[in-house]
């Protein structure tokens, strides 16, 4: 049956898992607008949804529950992440990072 | 080994249209200045990887990805946006020179170990245990074959994660209440 067995999809999909998450970390680093980061944060999330995905095919189903988990957390994070931006909009009247250093050394 | 995808060339012809459409969304999320646009971008990057996942034969999650992800949490972050009226200032808010060469450096490694670990499994991906998978999602259709692990082996961080969801709510309403 393995007769591409450089275009099997579970594979490729590891591939474009690992760029994902990698773009998702260059968005994280680059970008400063807190909203986008969030964004770059889920990006990562799914990136990591994808793999379970595609290795829960040859190992167990569990890889598809650990992305139900994953998918809660992520609601959770998205809920208090933005509750905390509106919050900080309110004392500082940007979302931009780089107003944010009270806590910087 | 797998039974969709391998057998038929549309199939993996579609893989790689949606494979496209998720890495260009990606890379339109990072890179656009507009907060919106770049949230419309991420919204393609989430439906392309639902494609993929009924791709990959994982249909419940499919259907939660549109559902939970492109219909709950975006439609949150679009909120968001709107309520700080961030739609129209995108005033630039990428980082300078050495930022985007280190971002780009750092993003470089972290793809390539990731990737490096994952060639480390073709061993297991060649175990041919998605034959059996297919074959559990047959008897007990695409919910019942996630539901059973869930509610039985997960049973615990499954009631956890309601836990979980009941912290963020309070926390949420916490946050963004103007005074406590």
């Amino acid at each position: 049956m393995n007769t591409l067995p450089q275009l099997d999809p579970a594979r490729l999909s590891l591939g474009l898992a690992a760029l994902l998450f990698a773009i998702g970390v260059a968005g994280v680093l680059f970008r400063r607008n807190a909203i986008v980061l969030f964004m770059c944060i889920e990006l990562m999330l799914n990136a990591v949804n994808l793999a379970f995905v595609a290795l829960s095919r040859s190992i167990d189903i569990s890889g598809q529950v650990f992305v139900f988990f994953v998918m809660t957390v992520a609601a959770a994070e998205a809920a208090v992440g933005l509750a905390l931006v509106i919050a900080i909009f309110r004392h500082a009247e940007t979302v931009d990072m780089k107003h944010f250093t009270l806590l910087r050394w | 080994m797998n039974d969709l995808v391998t057998n038929f060339p549309l199939a993996q012809l579609l893989w790689w249209l949606f494979a496209a459409l998720a890495v260009g969304g990606a890379l339109g999320t990072i890179t656009r200045r507009n907060p919106v646009a770049s949230l419309l971008f991420l919204v393609l990057t989430f439906f392309s990887l639902a494609a993929i996942y009924v791709l990959l034969g994982a249909h419940f999650i499919a259907a939660v990805q549109v559902i939970v992800y492109a219909g709950a949490i975006l439609v949150l972050f679009l909120f968001v946006i709107m309520l700080l009226n961030l739609g129209h200032d995108y005033a630039s808010d990428l980082r300078g020179g050495l930022w985007i060469v280190a971002a780009f450096g750092a993003a470089g490694l972290i793809g390539f170990a990731i990737w490096r670990a994952f060639r480390t499994t073709n061993a297991v991906l060649e175990t041919g245990a998605g034959v059996h998978l297919d074959a559990q999602v047959d008897t007990l259709n695409a919910v019942g074959a996630i539901a059973q692990p869930l509610f039985q082996r997960f049973l615990v961080p499954f009631e956890l994660t309601s836990i979980l969801l009941l912290i963020a709510i309070i926390g949420a309403v916490l946050l963004a209440k103007r005074r406590v």
